[in-house]
Protein backbone atom coordinates (compact mmCIF):
# COMPACT_ATOMS: atom_id res chain seq x y z
CA UNK A 1 0.00 0.00 0.00
CA UNK A 2 1.97 3.07 -1.24
CA UNK A 3 -0.38 5.52 -0.56
CA UNK A 4 -1.83 4.23 2.18
CA UNK A 5 -1.98 6.95 5.40
CA UNK A 6 -4.54 7.10 8.42
CA UNK A 7 -2.37 10.15 10.33
CA UNK A 8 -1.59 13.51 9.58
CA UNK A 9 2.02 12.53 10.07
CA UNK A 10 1.65 9.70 7.55
CA UNK A 11 0.39 12.12 4.81
CA UNK A 12 3.30 15.07 5.54
CA UNK A 13 5.47 12.33 5.18
CA UNK A 14 4.05 10.98 2.27
CA UNK A 15 4.25 14.72 0.80
CA UNK A 16 7.68 14.68 1.50
CA UNK A 17 8.38 11.56 -0.03
CA UNK A 18 6.60 12.45 -3.41
CA UNK A 19 6.91 16.48 -3.03
CA UNK A 20 3.50 16.63 -3.72
CA UNK A 21 0.54 18.82 -2.15
CA UNK A 22 -1.99 16.62 -0.06
CA UNK A 23 -4.37 16.92 -2.55
CA UNK A 24 -2.34 14.88 -4.81
CA UNK A 25 -1.66 12.47 -2.75
CA UNK A 26 -5.13 11.99 -2.08
CA UNK A 27 -6.23 11.32 -5.18
CA UNK A 28 -3.46 8.82 -5.73
CA UNK A 29 -4.52 7.33 -2.39
CA UNK A 30 -8.67 7.37 -3.85
CA UNK A 31 -6.88 5.11 -7.22
CA UNK A 32 -5.11 3.03 -5.54
CA UNK A 33 -8.25 2.23 -2.99
CA UNK A 34 -10.32 1.37 -5.98
CA UNK A 35 -8.83 0.58 -8.92
CA UNK A 36 -9.94 3.90 -10.50
CA UNK A 37 -8.25 5.97 -12.96
CA UNK A 38 -6.96 9.40 -11.34
CA UNK A 39 -9.34 11.06 -14.57
CA UNK A 40 -12.28 9.38 -13.18
CA UNK A 41 -11.26 10.24 -9.66
CA UNK A 42 -11.07 14.25 -11.02
CA UNK A 43 -14.35 14.53 -12.80
CA UNK A 44 -16.35 12.42 -9.65
CA UNK A 45 -14.65 15.53 -7.38
CA UNK A 46 -16.05 17.34 -10.16
CA UNK A 47 -19.66 16.03 -10.04
CA UNK A 48 -19.65 16.56 -6.59
CA UNK A 49 -18.26 20.02 -6.80
CA UNK A 50 -21.34 21.08 -9.25
CA UNK A 51 -23.65 19.72 -6.81
CA UNK A 52 -22.61 21.71 -4.08
CA UNK A 53 -22.48 24.69 -6.25
CA UNK A 54 -26.26 23.76 -7.04
CA UNK A 55 -27.43 23.65 -3.81
CA UNK A 56 -25.21 27.52 -3.15
CA UNK A 57 -26.91 28.68 -5.92
CA UNK A 58 -30.39 27.76 -4.99
CA UNK A 59 -30.21 28.08 -1.40
CA UNK A 60 -29.18 32.01 -1.55
CA UNK A 61 -31.95 32.43 -4.06
CA UNK A 62 -34.92 30.67 -2.11
CA UNK A 63 -36.73 32.22 0.73
CA UNK A 64 -38.98 29.04 1.34
CA UNK A 65 -39.15 28.37 4.97
CA UNK A 66 -37.46 24.52 6.04
CA UNK A 67 -40.64 21.58 6.33
CA UNK A 68 -40.78 22.59 10.18
CA UNK A 69 -41.08 26.22 9.29
CA UNK A 70 -38.04 27.20 11.70
CA UNK A 71 -35.27 28.36 9.06
CA UNK A 72 -35.26 29.16 5.71
CA UNK A 73 -34.51 32.66 4.54
CA UNK A 74 -30.98 33.87 6.45
CA UNK A 75 -29.13 33.13 3.53
CA UNK A 76 -30.46 35.55 1.29
CA UNK A 77 -30.64 38.28 4.26
CA UNK A 78 -26.19 37.51 4.09
CA UNK A 79 -25.14 37.63 0.60
CA UNK A 80 -28.08 40.69 0.07
CA UNK A 81 -25.66 42.23 2.52
CA UNK A 82 -22.98 42.14 0.35
CA UNK A 83 -23.92 44.60 -1.99
CA UNK A 84 -23.30 47.42 1.15
CA UNK A 85 -19.85 46.14 2.20
CA UNK A 86 -19.29 49.13 4.11
CA UNK A 87 -21.54 48.24 6.68
CA UNK A 88 -20.49 44.65 7.33
CA UNK A 89 -17.09 44.27 9.42
CA UNK A 90 -16.14 41.12 7.95
CA UNK A 91 -14.31 41.26 3.91
CA UNK A 92 -16.27 40.03 1.21
CA UNK A 93 -14.72 36.72 1.48
CA UNK A 94 -15.83 35.73 4.51
CA UNK A 95 -19.16 37.41 4.54
CA UNK A 96 -20.07 35.46 1.41
CA UNK A 97 -18.57 31.92 2.85
CA UNK A 98 -21.35 32.66 5.29
CA UNK A 99 -24.07 33.53 3.04
CA UNK A 100 -23.08 30.34 0.77
CA UNK A 101 -23.24 28.12 4.16
CA UNK A 102 -26.16 29.56 5.56
CA UNK A 103 -27.65 28.79 1.64
CA UNK A 104 -26.20 25.15 1.68
CA UNK A 105 -27.76 24.47 5.32
CA UNK A 106 -31.33 25.93 4.31
CA UNK A 107 -31.29 23.37 1.43
CA UNK A 108 -30.75 20.45 3.67
CA UNK A 109 -33.55 21.62 6.10
CA UNK A 110 -35.82 21.91 2.92
CA UNK A 111 -34.94 18.51 2.35
CA UNK A 112 -32.76 19.41 -0.56
CA UNK A 113 -30.10 17.95 -2.56
CA UNK A 114 -26.98 18.56 -1.24
CA UNK A 115 -23.32 17.25 -0.57
CA UNK A 116 -23.11 15.32 2.41
CA UNK A 117 -19.16 17.20 3.40
CA UNK A 118 -18.04 15.04 5.79
CA UNK A 119 -21.66 14.97 6.80
CA UNK A 120 -25.35 16.74 6.47
CA UNK A 121 -25.02 18.71 9.40
CA UNK A 122 -21.53 20.16 8.56
CA UNK A 123 -22.10 20.18 4.71
CA UNK A 124 -22.22 23.91 4.48
CA UNK A 125 -18.54 24.89 5.60
CA UNK A 126 -16.57 23.37 3.29
CA UNK A 127 -18.56 24.78 0.03
CA UNK A 128 -19.13 28.09 1.93
CA UNK A 129 -14.97 29.02 2.38
CA UNK A 130 -14.28 27.10 -0.62
CA UNK A 131 -16.29 28.45 -3.39
CA UNK A 132 -15.98 31.74 -2.08
CA UNK A 133 -12.38 32.10 -1.90
CA UNK A 134 -12.29 30.27 -5.26
CA UNK A 135 -14.49 33.73 -6.84
CA UNK A 136 -11.80 35.70 -5.20
CA UNK A 137 -8.54 33.79 -6.32
CA UNK A 138 -7.08 33.92 -9.97
CA UNK A 139 -7.90 30.42 -11.38
CA UNK A 140 -10.62 29.31 -8.84
CA UNK A 141 -11.91 26.00 -10.05
CA UNK A 142 -9.02 24.35 -10.34
CA UNK A 143 -7.47 25.53 -7.15
CA UNK A 144 -11.04 24.52 -5.70
CA UNK A 145 -10.70 21.00 -6.72
CA UNK A 146 -7.16 21.14 -5.10
CA UNK A 147 -9.06 22.75 -1.91
CA UNK A 148 -11.53 19.87 -2.10
CA UNK A 149 -9.39 16.68 -2.09
CA UNK A 150 -7.25 18.22 0.42
CA UNK A 151 -10.23 18.92 2.73
CA UNK A 152 -11.05 15.49 2.08
CA UNK A 153 -7.92 14.08 3.06
CA UNK A 154 -8.15 15.79 6.68
CA UNK A 155 -11.60 14.40 6.52
CA UNK A 156 -9.99 10.41 6.37
CA UNK A 157 -7.58 11.73 8.86
CA UNK A 158 -9.72 12.63 11.69
CA UNK A 159 -12.69 9.38 10.37
CA UNK A 160 -10.03 6.89 10.93
CA UNK A 161 -8.34 8.92 14.46
CA UNK A 162 -11.78 9.44 16.35
CA UNK A 163 -15.53 9.75 14.50
CA UNK A 164 -17.70 11.79 11.89
CA UNK A 165 -20.44 10.69 13.79
CA UNK A 166 -22.20 13.60 16.21
CA UNK A 167 -24.40 10.63 17.44
CA UNK A 168 -20.95 9.45 18.58
CA UNK A 169 -18.76 12.39 19.24
CA UNK A 170 -20.91 15.61 19.49
CA UNK A 171 -21.31 18.51 17.20
CA UNK A 172 -17.03 18.58 17.33
CA UNK A 173 -17.12 15.12 15.00
CA UNK A 174 -19.76 17.18 12.14
CA UNK A 175 -19.25 20.92 12.13
CA UNK A 176 -15.63 21.04 13.78
CA UNK A 177 -14.27 18.35 11.46
CA UNK A 178 -15.67 20.48 8.64
CA UNK A 179 -13.94 23.18 10.27
CA UNK A 180 -10.76 21.67 10.38
CA UNK A 181 -10.89 20.14 6.79
CA UNK A 182 -12.03 23.76 5.23
CA UNK A 183 -9.65 25.44 6.77
CA UNK A 184 -6.69 22.83 5.88
CA UNK A 185 -8.32 22.91 2.12
CA UNK A 186 -7.84 26.93 1.98
CA UNK A 187 -4.74 26.88 3.39
CA UNK A 188 -3.66 24.73 0.55
CA UNK A 189 -5.13 26.83 -2.34
CA UNK A 190 -3.95 29.93 -0.64
CA UNK A 191 0.15 27.79 -1.77
CA UNK A 192 0.33 26.42 2.15
CA UNK A 193 2.66 24.01 2.44
CA UNK A 194 1.29 20.47 4.54
CA UNK A 195 2.41 21.52 7.37
CA UNK A 196 0.45 24.81 7.48
CA UNK A 197 -2.57 23.43 6.53
CA UNK A 198 -2.66 20.62 9.16
CA UNK A 199 -1.36 23.55 11.37
CA UNK A 200 -4.37 25.23 10.37
CA UNK A 201 -6.76 22.29 10.43
CA UNK A 202 -5.41 22.06 14.02
CA UNK A 203 -6.25 25.77 15.20
CA UNK A 204 -9.65 25.51 14.09
CA UNK A 205 -10.25 22.23 15.33
CA UNK A 206 -8.78 22.70 18.77
CA UNK A 207 -11.62 25.64 18.70
CA UNK A 208 -14.58 23.25 18.40
CA UNK A 209 -13.18 20.33 21.06
CA UNK A 210 -16.45 19.25 23.39
CA UNK A 211 -18.93 20.92 21.05
CA UNK A 212 -22.17 19.85 21.87
CA UNK A 213 -24.88 18.53 19.80
CA UNK A 214 -27.94 19.90 20.71
CA UNK A 215 -30.55 20.86 18.32
CA UNK A 216 -33.63 21.87 18.83
CA UNK A 217 -35.84 18.62 18.36
CA UNK A 218 -33.29 16.84 17.06
CA UNK A 219 -33.94 18.98 13.53
CA UNK A 220 -30.46 19.83 11.69
CA UNK A 221 -31.43 23.38 11.33
CA UNK A 222 -31.44 24.90 15.14
CA UNK A 223 -28.02 26.15 16.05
CA UNK A 224 -26.80 23.70 13.28
CA UNK A 225 -27.67 26.32 10.02
CA UNK A 226 -26.06 29.24 11.63
CA UNK A 227 -22.93 27.38 13.36
CA UNK A 228 -22.06 26.50 9.72
CA UNK A 229 -21.74 30.01 8.96
CA UNK A 230 -19.55 31.17 12.30
CA UNK A 231 -17.75 27.49 11.02
CA UNK A 232 -16.65 29.29 8.61
CA UNK A 233 -15.12 32.32 10.01
CA UNK A 234 -13.21 30.06 12.17
CA UNK A 235 -11.64 28.19 9.25
CA UNK A 236 -10.67 31.27 7.30
CA UNK A 237 -9.61 32.55 10.36
CA UNK A 238 -6.98 29.89 11.45
CA UNK A 239 -6.28 29.60 8.00
CA UNK A 240 -5.32 33.56 8.25
CA UNK A 241 -2.86 33.17 11.23
CA UNK A 242 -1.50 30.15 9.66
CA UNK A 243 -0.38 32.36 6.51
CA UNK A 244 0.69 35.08 8.97
CA UNK A 245 3.37 32.26 10.55
CA UNK A 246 1.29 31.16 13.51
CA UNK A 247 1.78 27.27 14.56
CA UNK A 248 -0.19 24.99 16.27
CA UNK A 249 1.68 24.04 19.73
CA UNK A 250 -0.07 20.47 19.65
CA UNK A 251 0.32 18.99 16.13
CA UNK A 252 -3.18 17.14 14.65
CA UNK A 253 -2.87 14.33 15.35
CA UNK A 254 -2.73 14.42 18.57
CA UNK A 255 -6.06 16.64 18.79
CA UNK A 256 -7.32 14.28 16.81
CA UNK A 257 -6.87 11.90 19.75
CA UNK A 258 -8.29 14.39 22.00
CA UNK A 259 -11.46 15.05 19.90
CA UNK A 260 -11.85 11.25 20.65
CA UNK A 261 -11.17 10.87 23.93
CA UNK A 262 -13.79 13.75 24.32
CA UNK A 263 -16.31 12.03 22.33
CA UNK A 264 -16.47 9.13 24.48
CA UNK A 265 -16.56 10.61 28.18
CA UNK A 266 -19.20 13.15 26.71
CA UNK A 267 -23.03 12.55 28.18
CA UNK A 268 -25.31 10.85 25.86
CA UNK A 269 -27.89 14.13 26.46
CA UNK A 270 -25.93 16.47 24.19
CA UNK A 271 -24.84 13.63 21.53
CA UNK A 272 -27.65 14.47 18.72
CA UNK A 273 -30.60 13.26 21.22
CA UNK A 274 -32.57 16.28 22.06
CA UNK A 275 -32.21 15.51 25.35
CA UNK A 276 -29.88 18.23 26.79
CA UNK A 277 -28.48 21.62 25.92
CA UNK A 278 -30.39 23.98 23.76
CA UNK A 279 -32.82 21.30 23.08
CA UNK A 280 -34.34 21.34 26.19
CA UNK A 281 -34.36 25.58 27.22
CA UNK A 282 -38.29 26.62 26.94
CA UNK A 283 -37.77 27.78 23.31
CA UNK A 284 -36.55 23.64 22.68
CA UNK A 285 -39.10 22.10 24.65
CA UNK A 286 -42.22 24.25 22.81
CA UNK A 287 -40.61 23.12 19.39
CA UNK A 288 -40.71 19.49 20.86
CA UNK A 289 -44.38 20.18 22.20
CA UNK A 290 -45.49 21.21 18.42
CA UNK A 291 -43.46 17.79 17.09
CA UNK A 292 -45.31 15.57 19.49
CA UNK A 293 -42.16 14.95 21.15
CA UNK A 294 -41.45 13.60 24.61
CA UNK A 295 -40.50 16.24 27.12
CA UNK A 296 -38.00 14.87 29.21
CA UNK A 297 -36.96 18.23 31.10
CA UNK A 298 -36.76 21.59 30.80
CA UNK A 299 -34.02 24.24 32.22
CA UNK B 1 -8.06 -3.49 4.57
CA UNK B 2 -10.99 -1.91 5.16
CA UNK B 3 -9.92 2.04 4.01
CA UNK B 4 -12.21 5.12 3.58
CA UNK B 5 -12.85 6.37 0.55
CA UNK B 6 -12.35 10.40 -0.02
CA UNK B 7 -15.97 9.63 -1.77
CA UNK B 8 -17.13 8.87 1.75
CA UNK B 9 -15.58 12.21 3.13
CA UNK B 10 -16.85 14.05 -0.07
CA UNK B 11 -20.14 12.66 -0.18
CA UNK B 12 -22.83 11.18 -0.07
CA UNK B 13 -24.59 13.33 -2.77
CA UNK B 14 -27.94 13.32 -0.65
CA UNK B 15 -31.17 14.88 -0.13
CA UNK B 16 -31.68 16.17 3.30
CA UNK B 17 -31.81 17.21 6.51
CA UNK B 18 -29.13 14.41 7.97
CA UNK B 19 -26.17 11.88 6.60
CA UNK B 20 -26.17 9.29 9.19
CA UNK B 21 -30.47 9.63 9.95
CA UNK B 22 -31.27 10.34 6.72
CA UNK B 23 -28.78 8.63 3.92
CA UNK B 24 -27.59 6.56 6.13
CA UNK B 25 -31.13 5.11 7.39
CA UNK B 26 -32.32 5.17 3.15
CA UNK B 27 -29.09 2.19 2.86
CA UNK B 28 -30.15 0.54 5.48
CA UNK B 29 -33.61 0.35 3.86
CA UNK B 30 -31.97 -0.75 0.43
CA UNK B 31 -29.99 -3.21 1.98
CA UNK B 32 -32.60 -5.12 3.52
CA UNK B 33 -34.92 -5.04 0.52
CA UNK B 34 -32.07 -6.26 -1.32
CA UNK B 35 -31.54 -9.09 1.10
CA UNK B 36 -35.60 -9.30 1.17
CA UNK B 37 -35.66 -9.92 -2.25
CA UNK B 38 -39.27 -8.75 -4.14
CA UNK B 39 -41.51 -6.87 -2.47
CA UNK B 40 -43.20 -6.77 0.98
CA UNK B 41 -46.46 -6.66 2.50
CA UNK B 42 -45.47 -5.10 5.82
CA UNK B 43 -42.23 -3.29 6.74
CA UNK B 44 -41.86 -3.36 10.46
CA UNK B 45 -38.69 -0.68 11.92
CA UNK B 46 -37.69 -0.94 15.03
CA UNK B 47 -36.12 2.18 16.27
CA UNK B 48 -32.99 2.22 18.25
CA UNK B 49 -30.97 4.73 20.06
CA UNK B 50 -30.68 8.13 18.73
CA UNK B 51 -33.03 6.98 15.58
CA UNK B 52 -35.99 6.26 18.20
CA UNK B 53 -35.25 9.91 20.12
CA UNK B 54 -35.35 12.02 16.82
CA UNK B 55 -36.56 10.25 13.91
CA UNK B 56 -39.26 12.55 13.01
CA UNK B 57 -37.72 15.37 12.83
CA UNK B 58 -34.65 14.05 10.72
CA UNK B 59 -37.21 12.16 8.33
CA UNK B 60 -35.52 8.95 9.54
CA UNK B 61 -38.77 7.29 8.83
CA UNK B 62 -39.38 8.83 5.16
CA UNK B 63 -35.73 7.48 4.71
CA UNK B 64 -36.26 3.98 5.93
CA UNK B 65 -39.27 3.33 4.04
CA UNK B 66 -37.84 4.93 1.14
CA UNK B 67 -34.93 2.73 1.08
CA UNK B 68 -37.11 -0.11 1.52
CA UNK B 69 -39.17 0.90 -1.73
CA UNK B 70 -35.48 1.28 -3.77
CA UNK B 71 -35.12 4.92 -3.62
CA UNK B 72 -31.61 6.57 -3.60
CA UNK B 73 -30.21 8.66 -1.06
CA UNK B 74 -30.28 11.55 -3.71
CA UNK B 75 -33.82 10.80 -4.73
CA UNK B 76 -36.13 13.74 -4.08
CA UNK B 77 -39.14 11.12 -3.85
CA UNK B 78 -38.46 10.35 -0.37
CA UNK B 79 -40.15 13.34 0.64
CA UNK B 80 -43.22 11.63 0.13
CA UNK B 81 -42.46 7.97 0.55
CA UNK B 82 -45.18 7.31 3.23
CA UNK B 83 -47.29 8.30 -0.05
CA UNK B 84 -45.14 5.91 -2.37
CA UNK B 85 -45.55 2.87 0.28
CA UNK B 86 -50.04 3.42 0.38
CA UNK B 87 -50.25 3.35 -3.57
CA UNK B 88 -48.39 0.25 -3.29
CA UNK B 89 -49.97 -1.21 -0.48
CA UNK B 90 -47.21 -1.66 1.74
CA UNK B 91 -47.96 -1.68 5.60
CA UNK B 92 -45.49 0.33 7.19
CA UNK B 93 -44.65 0.98 10.68
CA UNK B 94 -42.20 2.33 13.51
CA UNK B 95 -41.60 1.29 16.67
CA UNK B 96 -39.11 2.33 19.47
CA UNK B 97 -37.20 -0.57 21.01
CA UNK B 98 -34.14 -0.91 22.93
CA UNK B 99 -31.65 -3.43 20.80
CA UNK B 100 -29.05 -3.36 23.24
CA UNK B 101 -26.08 -2.15 24.87
CA UNK B 102 -23.07 -3.47 21.75
CA UNK B 103 -25.11 -1.57 18.85
CA UNK B 104 -24.54 2.27 17.84
CA UNK B 105 -27.01 4.29 18.76
CA UNK B 106 -28.36 4.98 15.31
CA UNK B 107 -29.59 1.51 14.66
CA UNK B 108 -32.93 0.24 13.19
CA UNK B 109 -33.82 -3.54 13.21
CA UNK B 110 -36.04 -3.90 9.98
CA UNK B 111 -38.73 -6.80 9.99
CA UNK B 112 -39.86 -7.51 6.15
CA UNK B 113 -43.04 -9.62 6.07
CA UNK B 114 -45.05 -11.23 2.79
CA UNK B 115 -47.27 -14.16 2.85
CA UNK B 116 -44.96 -16.59 3.03
CA UNK B 117 -41.37 -14.90 4.30
CA UNK B 118 -40.29 -13.32 7.21
CA UNK B 119 -36.32 -11.81 7.63
CA UNK B 120 -35.03 -9.17 10.04
CA UNK B 121 -31.88 -7.38 9.49
CA UNK B 122 -30.32 -4.95 11.85
CA UNK B 123 -28.03 -2.09 10.89
CA UNK B 124 -26.36 0.78 11.81
CA UNK B 125 -25.41 3.73 10.43
CA UNK B 126 -22.47 4.97 11.63
CA UNK B 127 -21.73 8.23 10.11
CA UNK B 128 -21.26 10.21 7.50
CA UNK B 129 -23.66 8.24 5.16
CA UNK B 130 -22.17 5.00 5.75
CA UNK B 131 -23.35 1.86 7.26
CA UNK B 132 -22.68 -1.61 8.76
CA UNK B 133 -25.31 -4.11 8.91
CA UNK B 134 -24.43 -6.38 11.80
CA UNK B 135 -27.33 -8.97 12.01
CA UNK B 136 -29.28 -10.96 9.65
CA UNK B 137 -32.13 -13.32 11.01
CA UNK B 138 -30.10 -14.89 13.65
CA UNK B 139 -27.03 -14.45 12.22
CA UNK B 140 -24.05 -11.81 13.61
CA UNK B 141 -22.05 -10.29 10.91
CA UNK B 142 -20.49 -7.61 9.90
CA UNK B 143 -20.85 -6.19 6.44
CA UNK B 144 -20.01 -2.53 5.22
CA UNK B 145 -21.60 -0.65 3.39
CA UNK B 146 -19.39 1.74 1.39
CA UNK B 147 -18.83 3.78 -1.50
CA UNK B 148 -19.05 1.46 -4.52
CA UNK B 149 -18.51 -1.14 -2.57
CA UNK B 150 -21.48 -3.59 -2.65
CA UNK B 151 -20.06 -6.45 -4.57
CA UNK B 152 -20.96 -9.22 -2.09
CA UNK B 153 -22.81 -12.21 -2.41
CA UNK B 154 -25.09 -13.01 1.04
CA UNK B 155 -25.80 -17.46 1.08
CA UNK B 156 -27.48 -19.15 3.03
CA UNK B 157 -27.20 -22.69 3.38
CA UNK B 158 -27.57 -26.03 5.55
CA UNK B 159 -24.18 -26.38 7.93
CA UNK B 160 -21.84 -28.70 7.11
CA UNK B 161 -22.39 -29.24 3.36
CA UNK B 162 -19.74 -28.67 1.08
CA UNK B 163 -21.92 -26.02 -0.17
CA UNK B 164 -19.43 -22.70 -0.03
CA UNK B 165 -16.57 -24.46 -2.13
CA UNK B 166 -18.83 -25.42 -4.64
CA UNK B 167 -20.39 -22.27 -5.20
CA UNK B 168 -17.21 -20.26 -5.02
CA UNK B 169 -15.59 -22.16 -8.14
CA UNK B 170 -19.18 -21.65 -9.89
CA UNK B 171 -18.81 -18.06 -9.03
CA UNK B 172 -15.37 -18.33 -9.99
CA UNK B 173 -16.12 -19.83 -13.26
CA UNK B 174 -18.16 -16.27 -14.09
CA UNK B 175 -16.18 -14.53 -16.44
CA UNK B 176 -14.81 -11.50 -15.08
CA UNK B 177 -15.49 -12.37 -11.23
CA UNK B 178 -13.64 -13.42 -9.00
CA UNK B 179 -13.97 -14.64 -5.19
CA UNK B 180 -11.28 -13.01 -3.19
CA UNK B 181 -13.07 -13.63 0.66
CA UNK B 182 -15.49 -15.78 2.68
CA UNK B 183 -17.18 -14.93 5.75
CA UNK B 184 -19.37 -17.55 7.47
CA UNK B 185 -21.89 -17.50 10.46
CA UNK B 186 -23.70 -20.60 12.18
CA UNK B 187 -26.57 -20.88 14.26
CA UNK B 188 -28.17 -23.86 14.49
CA UNK B 189 -28.04 -26.03 11.64
CA UNK B 190 -28.03 -22.98 9.33
CA UNK B 191 -24.73 -20.91 8.22
CA UNK B 192 -24.89 -17.83 6.62
CA UNK B 193 -21.95 -17.03 4.25
CA UNK B 194 -21.03 -13.58 2.57
CA UNK B 195 -19.43 -13.90 -0.41
CA UNK B 196 -16.82 -10.63 -1.21
CA UNK B 197 -16.52 -10.95 -4.95
CA UNK B 198 -14.33 -8.46 -6.88
CA UNK B 199 -14.25 -7.95 -10.43
CA UNK B 200 -17.02 -7.10 -12.31
CA UNK B 201 -20.95 -6.97 -10.94
CA UNK B 202 -22.81 -10.05 -10.91
CA UNK B 203 -26.26 -9.74 -13.01
CA UNK B 204 -29.54 -10.75 -11.58
CA UNK B 205 -29.92 -13.58 -14.17
CA UNK B 206 -26.42 -15.19 -12.71
CA UNK B 207 -27.56 -15.34 -9.29
CA UNK B 208 -30.95 -16.88 -9.72
CA UNK B 209 -29.20 -19.38 -12.11
CA UNK B 210 -26.53 -20.19 -9.17
CA UNK B 211 -29.43 -20.32 -6.70
CA UNK B 212 -31.43 -22.98 -9.33
CA UNK B 213 -27.98 -25.05 -9.76
CA UNK B 214 -27.21 -25.21 -5.79
CA UNK B 215 -28.53 -28.00 -3.90
CA UNK B 216 -29.15 -27.48 0.30
CA UNK B 217 -28.93 -23.31 -0.84
CA UNK B 218 -32.07 -21.40 0.81
CA UNK B 219 -30.93 -18.09 -1.15
CA UNK B 220 -28.63 -16.30 -2.56
CA UNK B 221 -28.70 -12.71 -2.87
CA UNK B 222 -26.64 -10.33 -4.58
CA UNK B 223 -25.32 -6.69 -2.89
CA UNK B 224 -24.04 -5.52 -6.60
CA UNK B 225 -27.25 -3.82 -7.58
CA UNK B 226 -27.38 -1.28 -5.05
CA UNK B 227 -26.47 2.61 -4.86
CA UNK B 228 -22.52 3.25 -6.00
CA UNK B 229 -21.70 6.51 -5.15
Amino acid sequence: MKYHFQTAEDLIKLTKLHKVPISEIAKLYESQRSGSALSTIRNKMKLTRDIMYKAVKKGIKSNKKSIMGISGSDAQKVYESLKNLKKMMGNKVTVRAMAYALAVGEQNARMGRIVAFPTAGGAGVVPGVLFSAAEHFKAGKRKLLRGMFCASAVGIVIAEGSTISAAKGGCQAEIGAAVAMAAAGLTEMRGGTPEQCFDASAIAFKSYLGLACDPLAGLVEVPCIKRNAIGCMAAIGASDMVMAGVKSYVPFDEVVRAAKDIGRTMPRTIKETALGGLAITPTGNRLKKKLGLRITREL
Amino acid sequence: MNEISIFDIAGPIMVGPSSSHTAGACKIGQFARALFHGTPRKVTFYLHGSFAEVYKGHATDRALLGGVLKMRTSDPLIKDSFKVADKKKIEYEFKKKFLGERYHPNTVEIVLENSRRKLSVIGSSVGGGVIEILKIDNFNIRLRGRAGKYLSLVVRHDKNKMVIPKLKEKVNALKGIRVHDVEQRTYKDKTLSILHTKGRRIKLPEVIELEKSMQHVDFIRSLSKLEKQ
